[in-house]
């Protein structure tokens, strides 16, 4: 074995810049593909940073203002949600997973701790709620139906939130008061919002907002998980929705300024569908390329067939069979692509590499919307080893020809052949 | 069983080159015993080539039968031809037909190659050949430095390596001067002495006065079949 690879190489070492040059397309069409699907991934991850705020399969529902006169009423009804449309859609809504309603408290609360203070917007929100937007806690917990039911006086915050009131002790905030306006409330949970690292978010019970804050049993939105898989599904859902909120508040179905849904499965699948159309070029681009890389690689092999034509014919007068004649070509020929493939996967691996670390360091240095665009360009394992299989299968395609040439040189004539 | 080596029986070869057909060998019996030195002589066009092809198992023939070693050879796969080659035939040609980028050591080492010899044992038996052909000095050179006679001894010395039954060679002192040609040839008769065939194609009367027998192509068939009784190359030595 190891001698059959001498003796490639010492074909090869015969012939290094022929070698280079072959090996050169190759390389270059490697490191187009797995620049240009390490870039596809970098898309794919900027669109899931997108949707990384909330649950892939959640309806908003949003009330506004009749656009339509309906049944008897005047159009320009404003809608008004009640915690007795929470009931009916916890009764009536099929494949519901989460429900919660939202009430947002004037900005004009001041929060504070100690002396610290700050204006956040404080939403109410029942138990539910963070099943359907996603939160990661660093500390402590979420509103649990406890706190709902006894009208607890508790408070959620995110971390940027504590590191603004507490920045001058080194306090655990769980369990601190911190107080909304005048009333103290306690911290039994911080979170980072994976969305937007720094966004300030105050959580209390829905039940503590409406009965504490005069709120009486409004709600003025709804967010909805669902446990739908596909965007007809979803539809369907929404559908019924809309249905049991149109009878309910009597306006048209068909109204669509009354009430306003956010389907973010939808939009989830939308850019999914794009994005898969993205990947799907992207590969077809990046095999074309290989395609150039492993035309070129085949005409020189057959244009190298034919200079060698009397070596072979000399291979074969002193007893090379033709499959060894096969072998001699097709090596050489994967052997090529091969290293030449191999350094293209590097170079392209480790362009991809300092493209990363330089849009992460644009992050980190308060680039925020690159996550949005564009984050972790990174050719994974998969591709890396799709590559080399489809860089083996290149070689062995483009020896292919010249190789069956090859063999069926007669030794006679090459020998004649001068 | 013969004690011949190389036995043809009334053989035809054609060449086809679209619609002409060309007849160049119009049944020819040969018998080569084992240890026989013979050349093959002829104008060009006499089939003299044609002939040794097929000796060499390079061509094949339209009618007739060639036994080499007495065995048969007809149409057989490529493969099977190479395997052949390897095991009886070692080659010897005109315009050296050494592969340029390898040294003299490894043209000499090659066909050992192609018998699964690993590197280390059949640089070891290519240099012995080497040393006996006096190029022990020249081994790691390539064939663009050697003179024509080296090449062609390198030539040799890669043809003995395999063992053949038989030494075939075209024309092997076509491009040599007149002395080296006859170095050339004295090496062959050493050869011969080893109990080696050879079977040497020429034009030029003088090498030919060099073997033990001397087998005359005309048109395509047999003209003469003499026997040399004082080989020239005793001359040349005295």
């Amino acid at each position: 074995m190891i001698d059959f690879f001498e003796e490639i190489f010492s074909t090869l070492k015969q012939n290094k810049l022929r070698a280079i040059m072959t090996g050169f397309s190759v390389s270059w069409g490697i490191f187009m593909l797995i620049i240009l699907l390490g870039s596809g991934k970098g898309l794919e991850h900027g669109m899931e940073h997108n949707f990384a705020g909330a649950v892939k399969n959640s309806i908003w529902v949003y009330s506004g203002r009749t656009a339509k006169a309906h049944n008897g009423l005047k159009a320009g009804r404003t809608i008004r949600f009640t915690n007795e449309d929470y009931d009916l859609l916890r009764r009536k809504l099929n494949g519901v997973d989460n429900i919660s309603g939202r009430l947002y408290l004037y900005d004009d609360i001041s929060i504070t701790y100690k002396n610290e203070y700050a204006n956040y917007r404080v939403t109410c929100v029942m138990p539910e709620f963070n099943k359907i937007e996603t939160m990661d806690f660093t500390k402590g917990r979420f509103i649990n139906q406890n706190d709902y039911k006894k009208f607890r006086k508790v408070v959620v915050v995110t971390q940027p939130v504590i590191d603004l009131l507490m920045k001058n002790t080194k306090d655990d905030p769980i369990g601190k008061y911190i107080k909304l306006g005048s009333i103290p409330f306690e911290i039994v949970g911080v979170f980072n919002d994976p969305e937007d690292k720094t966004s300030k978010k105050v959580y209390i019970p829905l039940s503590t907002g409406q009965k504490v804050f005069n709120g009486g049993n409004r709600i003025r939105n709804l967010a909805i998980s669902t446990q739908a898989t596909t965007v007809a599904e979803n539809k369907a859902i929404e559908t019924q929705l809309r249905n049991i909120l149109a009878k309910r508040h009597r306006f048209s179905v068909d109204d669509e300024k009354a009430i306003y849904v956010n389907n973010t499965l939808e939009h989830f699948k939308q850019a999914q569908g794009a994005f898969a159309g993205i990947k799907g070029f992207i590969w077809i681009i990046g095999i074309m390329t290989i395609i150039a890389g492993i035309v070129g690689v085949s005409n020189i092999m057959i244009i190298l067939v034919k200079e060698r034509t009397k070596e072979i014919g000399i291979r074969k007068a002193i007893g090379a069979s033709p499959s060894s004649v096969v072998r001699l070509i097709l090596s050489e020929s994967v052997l090529i692509t091969g290293i030449a493939g191999f350094v293209g996967l590097l170079l392209g691996m480790g362009v991809l590499f300092i493209l990363d670390k330089i849009i992460t360091s644009m992050i980190e240095g308060g680039a925020d919307q690159m996550n949005y665009i564009f984050n972790h360009p990174s050719a994974d394992f998969n591709i890396a080893v799709t590559a080399t299989l489809v860089l083996i299968l290149a070689g062995l395609i483009a020896g292919y020809m010249p190789a069956k040439k090859a063999a069926a040189i007669k030794p006679i004539e090459a020998l004649h052949d001068e | 069983m013969s004690d011949s080596i190389i036995r043809i029986e009334n053989l035809h070869k054609s060449y086809i080159t679209g619609k002409n057909s060309l007849h160049v060998l119009k049944g020819i019996d040969i018998d080569i015993k084992a240890g026989e030195m013979v050349s093959i002589m002829g104008s060009s066009g006499s089939g003299k080539s044609t002939l040794l092809n097929i000796f060499g198992i390079l061509d094949n023939y339209d009618e007739g039968g060639y036994y080499l070693n007495d065995i048969l050879i007809s149409k057989m796969s490529e493969t099977k031809a190479a395997r052949f080659r390897n095991k009886y035939i070692g080659f010897i040609f005109q315009s050296f037909n050494l592969i340029s980028f390898k040294t003299a050591l490894e043209n000499v080492a090659l066909p050992l190659y192609y018998q699964n010899v690993n590197r280390k044992k059949r640089n070891a038996i290519a240099m012995e050949y080497l040393d006996r052909m006096g190029l022990k000095e020249w081994s790691n050179h390539l064939p663009s430095e050697m003179s024509g006679g080296q090449k062609q001894r390198v030539a040799i010395a890669r043809a003995l390596i395999s063992n053949p039954k038989v030494i075939l060679a075209d024309e092997p002192t076509g491009a040599l001067d007149t002395k080296t040609s006859y170095e050339v040839m004295e090496i062959l008769q050493e050869v011969n002495n080893t109990g080696i065939t050879v079977i040497i194609v020429t034009h030029e009367t003088d090498i030919a006065q060099c073997t033990e027998r001397i087998i005359r192509l005309k048109d395509g068939i047999i003209e003469a079949n003499e026997y040399v009784t004082n080989p020239a190359i005793e001359v040349v030595n005295g």
